[in-house]
């Protein structure tokens, strides 16, 4: 019998649209596998087995009444905590949120269930998606399959080790600086940033509004255009929703999927090939870029010199945004609150609940953006940041003047051991290196598997224009055509 | 501390006060600012709330397009320039009446900016100057309770209610206005009402002062002739016209106080007492806040296209100044009789009252006496005093066509404002048409004259003065409901003397 967890959603799709299996069938077996080895993998941090039967038996009735089934309906996916789901456990990896059940739907999380899949479950993250590895989630760190010692990347890890082991097909994540890409390129799996505007914001429980981007995780790259097919377009939820249609993703990842990218330019970013990555992860890339030539693309090399002051401006852009975004974990009217004993005035209420209820790296980042949006600091630090940021856009438009996209490494080492880089913030903060110009842009990047170092995978970034979200899943679908898919050892 | 204080006349002799008001006016759109909530006063507590308005983690804004048309309409009636490019921007503060604990609002980048209000304080005309018109959402509101004073010190409990969060609130700000000397106060209130008729024109906000609908803050400094501005305070909880007044009044008097006995003025905001018609200090500069503000990243720029405020302009009704202008040309008013007819509150009231056919004479007698007087009596607002235009110019009809003298007018007025109905029912149901029957009224003549021998040989042999007892007999007789005029040509008439 097939193993149903090993297959592609496009196949389970397939099989449940052609009544070769079931939904149930094919939940039942993605909750088994979750019961085998969640206990090691640490993926989830609720997991819904209730609402995906019964999401799966829906889903099962509606074709027995030789309803239209969407691509996606019947295939199990794994939505990161980040989103809120109606009346299910939303926590964003922090215990300020423990035990809160949302009284509203994600619009993604509503495009989902519209389209037939079957949420299993809300995967682990860093608190509040503030981490490159999951160890600052509240709830303990999530395990990567290739190496349960090692981290699964973050903040994202949980959807992306979740893919990995097969306990999903398919996962949502949101990328602020590579949440979905670093975690896609440490366990082997596809991960995709959307053009800012292209999926909604509404009910992603904000981390940097500026920057935070839903979008798909897969084991394949059409796979992931399909979850970006489904959740994405237009949300007048969502002020900063993109109006206009959204280019055909799927349709790329199958011209891709061809093998052929005669008359494509790629650029590498000059910036990003110098020092920084590990020789294994500029071995693998480089491997990888004489598959995309061998393909047809022609490869230039492509400044782009403002990206080196990316990581800097980050760090003051996402982190004002969030002192302002996370103000409203006070205790007052949803989620922990701590030291109400009927003596303490508001203030120490508020202050006892905020020290208790967020961990470290959140604190850090409330205090950094706290600081750089100060009266008199303003301009030195967030406005500077935000003049930087123009010019990293700068720097995109021209090179897509000159390239139809730009590729690098994902990040700059593989998967590192659990504990490596907590003590020290910044040697962290380098996960996302390659990752966080693109969101300060707002333009798409895809992370696809492109080789292994060291047994550990190792993944290669597509950058696109904005709104050309198609041009990285075909370049993504070629190289994934070249060098195939990575599965990690047995758990 | 008790200080008294010194003389207004004394105070502005000697100082040069400066003020300046800050005014929120709370929009009367369907929707919330925000989300798609109703906005109507009023509801249970926390009923007309969604994710959005409550701040629920992941919810997000969407800017109601009617609140910008109705600021950018505030904005071109204040002479404003429309800003081409603007955004919200993040005001954070913690508060538990504010869902996210930030407000959106605007900092440097309002939506309106450059503009004046003319006002007419003792038929001079005096302008002022706005600095800025700006759109935001407003807050909840909190409910202390055990408390001795209702606020947050000493309560044993805090409730929320978040109806009210969200609602579209523009802001409205002056430049400070200096050179009124003595007019401080008066221009202040000028200025407010002058502004509430103005939002009203526009139909943008039912403007109730009472309701919170319409809040004002004011600034008030003083200083030396040809000194520096002195530093201001700024004066919240001021909830009528008469307070503002009041308020600004008040806080030059204590101000020269302090600055008399060789203090300085602390940059503080004060709370108006409306027992007392003075301030007490507000929030200390210990909690003073740094704001942070940020642009709003969750809203896009506002851009509103030039066709489109150059249509808003087009549309513009007539300014509330000019519009009483052309009125007092047309009801041939002094100045003296048009400022009464504002001071009362009747222009409208007379307007309408005129549209519905009276004379503008005796729509304002109507307004400007009976009813002004019982709404000083009962102490309420002319407008609310429970007599219409429609009502009033009815009435005037029923007494042009004779069926109801003046005394009975104001007996059918009564009923009116009793909420009888109108005054043609009234006049019917209470009995009080003019008797014009002359069989009725001859009889009554008759009797009168029966009864009184010695006067009517009086009228007989000449002196007609003395028809006055016999017609003061027949109105007793009829109860009033005969018209005087008609029973004294009939007395006249029976006894055949001349008129």
């Amino acid at each position: 019998m097939t193993d149903l967890t090993k297959l592609t959603a496009v196949e389970i799709a397939g099989l449940v649209a052609g009544g070769e299996t079931s939904a149930v069938e094919v939940t039942r077996a993605h909750l088994d596998r979750i019961a085998a080895v969640e206990g090691r993998v640490h993926a989830f941090l609720h997991v819904d087995t209730e609402g995906a039967l019964a999401a799966a038996r829906a889903v099962d009735e509606r074709r027995a009444a030789g309803e239209e089934l969407g691509p996606l309906a019947g295939v199990p996916v794994a939505v990161k905590d980040v989103l809120t789901t109606k009346g299910v456990p939303t926590t964003v990896g922090s215990k300020i949120l423990e035990g809160w059940r949302p009284p509203y739907d994600a619009t993604i999380v509503q495009r989902l269930r519209a389209a037939g899949t079957v949420m299993l479950g809300k995967t682990n993250m860093d608190e509040f998606a503030m981490g490159s590895s999951t160890e600052y989630s509240a709830y303990g760190p999530s395990h990567n399959p290739w190496d349960l010692d090692r981290i699964p990347g973050g903040s994202g890890g949980g959807s992306a080790a979740a893919i990995a082991a097969y306990e999903a097909p398919l996962a949502i994540g949101s990328d602020t600086g590579g949440s979905i890409r670093q975690p896609g390129a440490v366990t082997g799996t596809v991960g995709a940033k959307p053009t800012y505007g292209g999926t909604s914001r509404y009910g992603l429980v904000a981390f940097s509004s500026s920057l935070d981007t839903p979008g798909p995780c897969a084991r394949t790259v059409l796979d992931a255009a399909l979850l970006h097919a489904a959740i994405g377009g237009h949300d007048p939820r969502d002020s900063t929703s993109i109006p206009q249609p959204m280019p055909d993703v799927v349709a790329a990842a199958r011209l891709g999927a061809t093998g052929d990218l005669t008359g494509v330019k790629l650029g590498i970013v000059s910036e990003f090939v110098g020092e920084g990555a590990e020789p294994g992860v500029m071995a693998a890339f480089h491997e990888s870029v004489d598959a995309l030539t061998k393909l047809g693309a022609e490869i230039v090399e492509v400044s782009c010199p403002h990206f080196k002051y990316a990581l800097p401006a980050y760090y003051l852009i996402a982190p004002s945004e969030c002192s302002s975004n996370l103000a409203r974990y006070d205790g007052v009217r949803f989620g922990l609150r701590v030291g109400d004993d009927g003596n303490r005035s508001l203030e120490e209420v508020m202050s006892l609940t905020r020290e208790a209820g967020f961990g470290p790296e959140v604190k850090r980042r409330i205090m950094l953006g706290t600081y750089a949006l100060s009266s008199g600091y303003y301009d030195a630090y967030y406005g500077q940041a935000q003049k930087v940021r123009t010019l990293i856009t700068r720097d995109f438009t021209a090179a897509f003047e000159q390239v139809d996209a730009l590729i690098s490494p994902t990040t700059p080492f593989v998967a590192f051991p659990i504990g490596a880089r907590t003590a020290d913030p910044y040697q962290m903060y380098l996960a996302d290196l390659f990752t966080i110009p693109t969101n300060l842009y707002g333009g798409p990047g895809i992370s696809v598997p492109c080789g292994l170092s060291e047994g550990l995978p190792v993944g290669l970034q597509v950058m696109a224009p904005t709104m050309a979200d198609d041009r990285m899943y075909r370049v993504a679908a070629a190289l994934e055509s070249a060098v195939g898919t990575f599965t990690p050892p047995a758990l | 501390m008790t200080t008294t204080l010194p003389a207004y006349d004394d105070v502005v002799a000697r100082y040069e006060p400066v003020i300046g008001l800050e005014t929120h006016v709370e929009l009367g759109t369907n929707t919330k600012m925000f989300c798609g909530c109703p906005t109507d006063f009023g509801g249970e507590p926390n009923t007309r709330v969604c994710p959005v308005c409550l701040g629920l983690p992941g919810s997000l804004p969407v800017a109601n397009k009617a609140a910008i048309e109705a600021t950018i309409r505030i904005g071109l009636a204040l002479n404003c320039s429309i800003a081409p490019w603007s955004r919200f921007a993040r005001k954070n503060y913690f508060y538990p009446d504010m869902p996210k604990d930030f407000q959106i609002s605007q900092y440097d980048e309002p939506l309106c900016f450059e503009g004046y209000l003319d006002v007419e304080v003792n038929g001079e005309l005096v302008r002022i100057g706005i600095e800025r018109v700006h759109l935001e959402e407003d807050t909840g509101k909190s409910l202390h309770v055990g408390g001795a004073t209702g606020r947050i010190h000493g309560a044993t409990e805090s409730l929320v209610d978040y109806n009210r969060a969200g609602i579209p609130l523009v802001e409205i700000v002056t430049k400070p206005v200096p050179g009124i000397g003595a007019l401080a106060p008066e221009v202040a209130r000028a200025y407010v009402t002058e502004l509430r008729d103005v939002l009203r024109s526009l139909g943008v906000s039912d403007v109730r002062m009472e309701e919170g609908s319409l809040r004002c803050d004011v600034n008030t400094s003083l200083n030396l002739p040809g000194a520096e501005w002195g530093t201001r305070t700024e004066t919240k909880n001021v909830n009528s016209l008469r307070s503002v007044e009041r308020a600004v009044r008040s806080e030059m008097l204590r101000q020269a106080s302090v600055l008399d006995a060789g203090g300085r003025i602390v940059q503080e905001t004060r709370h108006f007492q409306e027992d007392t018609g003075g301030t007490r200090p507000g929030r200390s500069k210990e909690t003073a806040t740094d704001y942070r503000y940020f642009p709003e990243p969750d809203l896009v720029p506002l851009a509103p296209e030039a066709a489109w405020v150059a249509e808003l302009k087009a549309a513009l009704p007539e300014l509330p100044r000019l519009h009483r202008r052309r009125l007092q040309e047309q009801w041939g008013l002094s100045d003296a009789d048009m400022q009464s007819v504002l001071n009362a509150g009747a222009v409208e009231l007379i307007e309408a009252t005129v549209a519905a056919g009276a004379t503008p004479a005796a729509a304002r007698k109507w307004w400007l006496g009976e009813l002004s007087r019982r709404a000083n009596e009962t102490g309420v607002e002319l407008a609310d005093i429970g007599a219409t235009p429609h009502q009033v110019a009815e009435l005037q009809g029923l007494v042009d066509a004779g069926k109801l003298n003046d005394k009975l007018a104001r007996t059918v007025l009564e009923g009116v404002v009793a909420g009888e109905g109108s005054p043609t029912q009234i006049m019917a149901n209470r009995g009080l048409e003019v008797v014009s029957d002359t069989g009725a009224l001859t009889a009554a003549v008759d009797e009168a004259i029966a009864a009184n021998p010695g006067v009517a040989e009086k009228v007989r042999s000449g002196k007609v003065a003395a028809a006055g007892a016999l017609v003061g007999a027949v109105m007793k007789t009829t109860r009033g409901q005969a018209d005087a005029k008609t029973v004294r040509e009939l007395i006249l008439e029976r006894l055949g003397a001349q008129g």
